[in-house]
């Protein structure tokens, strides 16, 4: 059996990056004397250092080991928390962020920058802990120079008896010995009294004990630390001697081995057995480069943390089900007509099961809102300091859950916000002084549930949205006349134009005008909606309206010659039979119809799509009028039938993107329906309506594409 | 019955174990299947089941050979009605116009296309060696869609790159 490490590579990762995520908000909530929140930063270091060690990834371990030893001197007091310091740590966290991406994707990584980060905390070190400038370690990175000249230099006498198990761990004493002997003058003394007869050795335990000797310049806790992964594993003692230690090497079980002649044994052990029981170097380089190539190839697999409470729940619900299975077996085995209520009852249950079940194991892929919300603080703490601006970040709700879809693709785009927030929303301080308000602008993150949707707001007390500014730039852009009244509703819809921006300097946080468009089409692709408020002088709250899932919708089934289609409940804004005298043939071959005092395009679907049915007569047809885009229109279908919540299956898997299509669902007769794209639909529909000059055949082809 | 006996149950190749029944050949096994008078042949591998005809859903805008998709447990299956695609015969369907699904398994991806035809007939074994180049001329089939000529008897089979036949949507004409 060999110990494969490469498999613990991905939860190294994912650990990993939770831990920096922790040192990232524990930094930002970092306050002078908070002991325990340099205790967990400490220790989320801590542990990425160990498993980058123990992974090889010996840049990451480097590096950290320099913050480490920043977070000891915090940790004990030598050193206060200045704000510099925790700037410092803030990049470093960035730097190994950086680091262990570039491990994972086995690429090259920011050399300058982290050099950069690397020198300011090497500065920081030297420069800082006044209180302790004798205690003080030489952290030269590559820990060539030590400090053993040094008249405080202490010496130490370790006794190292591991457990006979502890290389199962994935532990390797030679790691600690190196790492020993990077601390100062190392002598080790192998202990091999309990090796046991050749013919009697199981290759995988370690017989070994050891007595180690060191002098060096750390204090003993340093010195305890590098066998703080081991210590549940071995015995150990760890005692200051004042005088130079007496090392006996003629003793007769005894042999002085210095680490590179452990090294050497352990590779000869290493060939022999051809396990890899010691990863020793050179092997597990060879390794590493092997298994680096083959992660790189594989796509990414994500993976979910689910609640034991959640999982508990689904067994629970499946038990029932096949409780109501078995009842309905035994039911229908021996069925007569007197029975037929303890049927329905049955089949009433069965409903029951089903549903409770589905939205189990839709929770499965729910995770609480605050895995995107947790990025925010860090964002707004340096937006802050960039644009000289002091803001409060204030969040709310954190553990709404979300599904995993939905929140990985809602990041970027919340994050536009945010930061038009910090940049557009809050006034400098002294604007916001002159207005009576605060110096400290407050953005506030929140979710909650509403219906069978999320909402997550965006909210500031600035300045608001100027409106006569946004009406000036978009007559200036030539989106709008300069005689238009608009609503205040319409105008902010003007902030989501592309190219729109009323920011009058491009600073390089936003005002570029690229974005908003961005953000409103990420959200309208995830089927939710965007919706802005703002008071002038009071401030802006940005809604963003999300469906809870993207595996399920709400959806109206029509029918269209044979088929059937499914048009998302969510973009329907009314259904209504067309009144003829509301219809008008306007520019050639258009067809309007007369909502109240919106005109709204017809679209015939089976024209779109190429059916044929006998509804081809707008009179009296039926309407289904679909909202995308700020665009209505009219889709012309021929019948209305249920409202049902369908599963949505991708086209792509097998097929490929159809346009006007967002995917297909199987319905209860166990036949396909495809549900409409309305955003789709509507591009078609211009499309259709640009190509009209040619014929119908061009504007197959568009639909078609590259197909035939 | 333990390893022992199942090893020396093997039959050696081309040997036939248990009669009819070709049990392990060298070669490889192709089903074959008939579209109007022609044989073809696909890896059997990739067949993943048989089934009758059922009118499909419709693909809005589609090409005409993309028949539409069926709902094969779950799984949203495109049709496509290789008659139609290749230009072979009359796209007629009766008691025995059958769809063969097959699966491609690519390295992370996989499709599942289900193939009208206008009966299946036979599994065939057949060496490597005895697979033919096929010439470059003629037909109305491209090339990529063909892996090679088996002799069978007086016939000939057109074996199928199964392949390239779970992307036909994407290089069409």
């Amino acid at each position: 059996m060999s110990v494969d490490l490469s498999q613990f590579i991905p939860s190294f990762l994912e650990e990993s990056f939770e831990g920096l995520e922790l040192m990232e908000s524990s930094l930002l909530s970092l306050q002078a004397g908070d002991n325990e929140t340099i205790h967990s930063i400490f220790r989320a270091a801590h542990s990425i250092k160990g498993g980058a060690g123990t992974f090889g990834f010996d840049v990451v371990t480097e590096f950290t080991h320099l913050v480490e030893t920043l977070l000891d001197e915090m940790r004990d007091g030598r050193r206060e928390v200045s704000p510099k310091d925790v700037e410092i740590l803030l990049a470093s966290v960035d730097c190994m962020r950086l680091l262990i991406e570039a491990a994972r994707d086995d690429e090259n990584y920011d050399k300058d920058k982290v050099a950069q980060t690397t020198m300011l905390l090497n500065e920081a070190l030297s420069s800082g802990g006044e209180k302790s400038a004798g205690e003080k370690i030489s952290q030269q990175s590559d820990n060539t120079e030590q400090s053993t000249g040094k008249s405080d230099t202490s010496t130490f006498s370790i006794h190292f008896v591991p457990e006979h198990n502890l290389a199962k761990t994935g532990n390797d004493p030679l790691f600690l010995f190196n790492a020993l002997a990077d601390l100062g003058q190392l002598t080790t003394v192998a202990n091999t009294g309990e090796l046991p007869a050749l013919t009697d050795i199981d290759v995988q335990e370690l017989y070994l004990s050891w007595d180690l000797t060191l002098i060096t310049g750390a204090t003993k806790d340093e010195v305890h630390e590098i066998f703080e992964w081991v210590e549940d594993d071995c015995l150990l003692e760890i005692k200051k001697i004042d005088k130079e230690p007496l090392v006996n090497p003629s003793d007769g079980e005894k042999e002085t081995v210095s680490v590179n002649e452990i090294r050497a044994a352990s590779n000869i052990e290493n060939e022999s057995n051809s396990q890899e029981i010691y990863p020793a170097n050179d092997n597990s380089v060879v390794k590493k480069q092997a298994t680096k190539t083959k992660a790189k190839a594989k796509v990414e697999v994500s993976s979910i943390r689910v609640g034991v409470d959640k999982v508990d729940n689904l067994i629970n619900l499946v038990g029932e089900l096949v409780i109501t299975q078995s009842m309905l077996s035994e039911l229908g085995s021996d069925f007569n007509m007197d029975k037929i209520e303890r049927l329905t009852s049955g089949l009433e249950q069965l409903l029951q099961n089903t549903k409770e079940l589905q939205e189990s194991v839709m929770r499965i892929r729910m995770l609480p809102i605050s895995f995107a919300f947790n990025r925010f603080p860090r964002l707004v703490h340096d937006l802050a300091i960039k644009t000289g601006k002091e803001i409060e970040l204030v969040i709310k709700g954190e553990q709404t859950e979300l599904d995993k879809t939905v929140m990985e693709q809602i990041g970027d785009p919340l994050v536009h916000l945010v930061r038009n927030a910090v940049d557009h929303g809050i006034e400098p301080a002294e604007i916001r002084l002159a207005n009576g308000k605060s110096a400290k602008g407050t953005i506030s993150l929140d979710a909650y549930h509403q219906g069978g949707n999320i909402v997550i707001e965006i909210s500031d007390d600035g300045g608001g949205i100027n409106r006569q500014k946004v009406f000036a730039k978009a007559v200036e852009k030539g989106i709008i006349e300069p005689n238009a009244t608009l609503a205040d509703n319409q105008i902010f819809d003007l902030l989501f134009e592309p190219g729109f921006s009323t920011a009058d300097q491009v600073t390089d946080i936003s005002g570029r005008g690229v974005g908003m468009d961005v953000v409103k089409r990420n959200i309208q692709s995830l089927g939710g909606r965007i919706q802005v408020e703002s008071t002038p002088g009071q401030g802006s709250c940005f809604k963003v309206n999300l469906p809870l899932t993207l595996a399920i919708l709400d959806g109206q089934l029509v029918k269209v010659g044979t088929e059937t289609y499914i048009i998302p409940l969510i973009s329907i804004v009314e259904s209504l039979q067309v009144d003829k005298d509301l219809i008008n043939r306007v520019s050639g071959d258009m067809t309007l119809y007369r909502l109240r005092d919106e005109n709204v395009p017809i679209l015939p679907v089976y024209q779109l799509f190429g059916l044929a049915t006998e509804h081809t007569e707008i009179d009296n047809a039926l309407l289904v009028v679909v909202e995308a885009d700020g665009q209505k229109v009219g889709l012309m279908v021929d019948h209305l039938l249920a409202q049902q919540q369908v599963v949505i299956k991708s086209l792509k898997d097998n097929y490929q993107q159809v346009i006007g299509i967002s995917g297909a669902t199987i319905l209860g007769d166990g036949s396909v329906a495809m549900i409409l794209d309305t955003p789709g639909i509507i591009q078609m529909a211009l499309a259709y309506a640009q190509n009209k000059q040619r014929d119908m055949a061009s504007y197959k082809q568009f639909a078609i594409g590259e197909q035939c | 019955m333990d390893i022992q006996e199942l090893v020396s149950d093997v039959p050696v190749q081309g040997e036939h174990s248990i009669e009819g029944i070709d049990f392990i050949t060298s070669g490889k096994q192709y089903l074959t299947f008939l579209l109007n008078l022609e044989q073809y042949a696909v890896d059997i591998l990739c067949v993943e089941e048989i089934r009758s005809w059922e009118i499909p859903t419709k693909i809005p805008n589609a090409p005409s050979y993309i028949k539409g998709v069926i709902n094969m447990r779950g799984i949203i299956v495109p049709i496509v009605d290789l008659r139609l695609k290749f230009s072979i015969g009359e796209a007629t369907y009766h008691e025995t116009t059958v769809v063969i699904v097959l699966t491609y398994q690519a390295e992370d991806t996989g499709r599942t296309i289900g193939f009208v035809v206008d009966a299946v007939s036979d599994v065939l074994n057949v060496e490597s060696k005895d697979i033919k180049n096929s010439p470059a001329f003629g037909g109305c089939m491209q090339p990529q869609y063909i892996e090679g000529l088996i002799n069978v008897g007086k016939n000939v089979v057109t074996l199928l790159n199964v392949e390239n036949l779970q992307y036909v949507e994407k290089h069409a004409i």
